[in-house]
């Protein structure tokens, strides 16, 4: 029997051993193609009651492959190294955001 | 001779005719505008179904078993319901679906209560016929634009409560009944820090001398606060405001906001249609999430030859207004054969559901952008069961292990964190582009490879199966 730790979390995949660049991509190839818009997303804390984390330039509308987002999730990391940042996608038809994971924690 | 036309102006003649002669309309063509119903009827040996179905028609609108003088003040053929299709049941010698349309003025705006008092009332006692199912229902855009429908819907859901691209997790606190108010709320933080969503209120936890209701709200608030501060995500428990008097509800309600408590609950079968709206509309009003437990409806819906079909109520709560309901889980111990449940869970989610008899859909219905609901999967599942409860509800579903949580080896905290891992690996898994269905044991065994809590749950569940025939099938 073992005692659950207390520990941080940060919504959906964030159970999960944190994802590798590769496993990532699959998740940002899984938005492109259901027609999601990925956008990067960073803030300095992550209390659930913060709605709004910065926008990393703004949502990448034109972006064709998983790579272009990861360089972007980079950039961002390289200018905000103690900041959290989380891919998110919107769905223009539904008009909604529709996706959130965690891909980094300072 | 045509039936189509009744003729109140050629005198009153008293006495018992036909009910065919006036509600039986094979050539009548429904309108947008109409209310339509798919009733499976059963008639008494030697009654006509052509008799009976008018007779539903007629008993669900204005007739009366014999002829009265004042029909001839009114004009029939603006209010009377109209069996205008008879189809035989496949593979049944003495069951039709009989198709009937109401004209819109029979219903009044914004109540679910009225419909079903016309459509369900009277007419199932009625002595020719042996039963008497509504299949059913399809509300015209013109009826459906008088309802507020879901307080909040799916979307604005997840946008309260920050959780995206996932089912959401939940577990009804157990024993049923018998906690202290204090040591419940500890269940409840229990499993809230373990990483579940929402717990929930048992239906019959309502506010007993064991646990008073205020009690019981104050201690769950502090739970759901010490979670949320501890693991940083957005947590809730169902709290259940279903009470004996519509003011007592209310109060209740009225106590959780003053709690800034994130969701309620309300029993809406057993509360009672107009309580549930009424509810549904405060919770618009005052920005509260509001659950659905449907007590009472195996009652209603089990028997394939008599009573409502589930989706019929399910399309009642939509629009009498809910933001989640329960559904049956499809693999668990629990009714509901996988097409048939889908079906409905659809016309729970969707904007827009074409007519699709192998779902037991019998009518197109357009929801006119009311906001969906989330199909709420709960009873006698487990991790195992996880890859094929995404497979079947996506991510528009609130998947609620009681039993799967609560009894895990190490206790509450740890059951919580198998379920979400589980969850999590699943839901990775999928967007990978790997098959739930076909790899569910190996995405399952490696996610236990890491995760001491998932491997002990998996240890404890594996030889769990569910194989009972299902006793209404389509």
């Amino acid at each position: 029997m073992q005692t659950l730790p207390k520990k941080k979390f940060y919504e959906t995949m964030s159970y999960l051993p944190p994802l590798t660049d590769a496993e990532i991509a699959k998740q940002i190839q899984y938005m492109l193609d259901k027609g999601y818009i990925p956008c990067v997303e960073f803030n300095e804390t992550s209390e659930p009651t913060m709605v709004y984390w910065t926008m990393w330039k703004l949502p990448l509308f034109s972006v064709r492959s998983p790579q272009e987002v990861l360089s972007e999730v980079n950039a961002c990391r390289s200018s905000y190294p103690g900041c959290f940042i989380r891919v998110i996608g919107f769905d223009n038809i539904r008009q909604c955001q529709t996706m959130s994971f965690i891909v980094y924690k300072p | 001779m045509s039936y189509t036309k009744t003729q109140a102006k050629a005198g009153y003649q008293a006495g018992v005719k036909d009910y065919r002669l006036t509600y039986y309309t094979p050539d009548y063509t429904p309108k947008d505008t109409d209310v339509l119903a798919a009733f499976r009827v059963t008639p008494q040996p030697g009654v006509p179904i052509e008799e009976a179905g008018a007779a539903v028609a007629a008993e669900s609108s204005t007739g009366t078993w014999t002829t009265v003088w004042t029909d001839g003040l009114t004009e029939l053929d603006r209010y009377k319901g109209r069996c205008y299709d008879i189809e035989p049941v496949p593979g049944e010698d003495n069951q039709w679906i009989c198709y009937i349309a109401y004209p819109l003025d029979l219903f009044e705006e914004g109540s679910v209560t009225n419909v079903l008092t016309s459509l369900v009332g009277n007419v199932f006692g009625f002595k020719a016929l042996r039963a008497l199912r509504l299949e059913d229902i399809r509300f015209p855009i013109a009826l459906v634009k008088t309802y507020q429908g879901p307080p909040h819907g799916i979307v604005v859901e997840r946008d309260k409560i920050n959780k995206y691209g996932r089912p959401l997790l939940g577990c009804t606190i157990k024993p049923k009944l018998g906690l202290s108010a204090k040591n419940y709320g500890r269940a409840v933080y229990e499993c809230l820090r373990g990483g579940l969503d929402f717990t929930k209120d048992d239906e019959n936890i309502n506010s007993q001398p064991f646990m008073r209701w205020r009690d019981r709200f104050l201690f769950v608030q502090d739970a759901i606060t010490k979670s949320q501060a501890e693991t940083g995500e957005i947590k809730g428990h169902y709290l259940n405001c279903t009470a004996g008097t519509c003011e007592e509800m209310m109060e209740r309600a009225e106590f959780a906001k003053e709690l800034k408590t994130p969701i309620i609950m309300h029993d809406y079968l057993t509360g009672g249609f107009t309580a549930n709206t009424t509810l549904a509309k405060w919770c618009r009003r005052n920005g509260i999430l509001l659950h659905i437990h449907r007590a009472m409806h195996a009652v209603i819906d089990r028997q394939k030859n008599h009573g409502i079909h589930f989706r019929v109520l399910a399309k009642c709560l939509r629009l009498s207004g809910g933001d989640h309901i329960h559904t049956g889980t499809v693999v668990g111990k629990l009714e509901g054969e996988r097409a048939s449940t889908m079906g409905f869970v659809d016309l729970l989610r969707e904007e827009h559901v074409e007519r699709d008899l192998s779902r037991g859909i019998y009518f197109t219905q357009d929801w006119a952008s009311m906001p969906g609901v989330m199909a709420v999967a709960s009873g006698g599942i487990h991790v195992w069961h996880m890859p094929a409860l995404l497979d079947i509800f996506g991510d528009d579903a609130v998947l609620q292990f009681g039993g799967g949580t609560l009894g895990h080896p190490w206790g509450n905290a740890p059951g919580a964190t198998a379920n979400r891992v589980a969850l999590e690996a699943c839901v990775k898994a999928r967007n990978e582009g790997r098959d739930l269905m076909r790899e569910a044991g190996d995405i399952i065994r490696e996610a236990a490879r890491w995760s001491p809590e998932l491997a002990a749950a998996c240890e404890l569940w594996k030889e769990i199966k569910f194989e009972y025939e299902a006793v209404d099938k389509l």
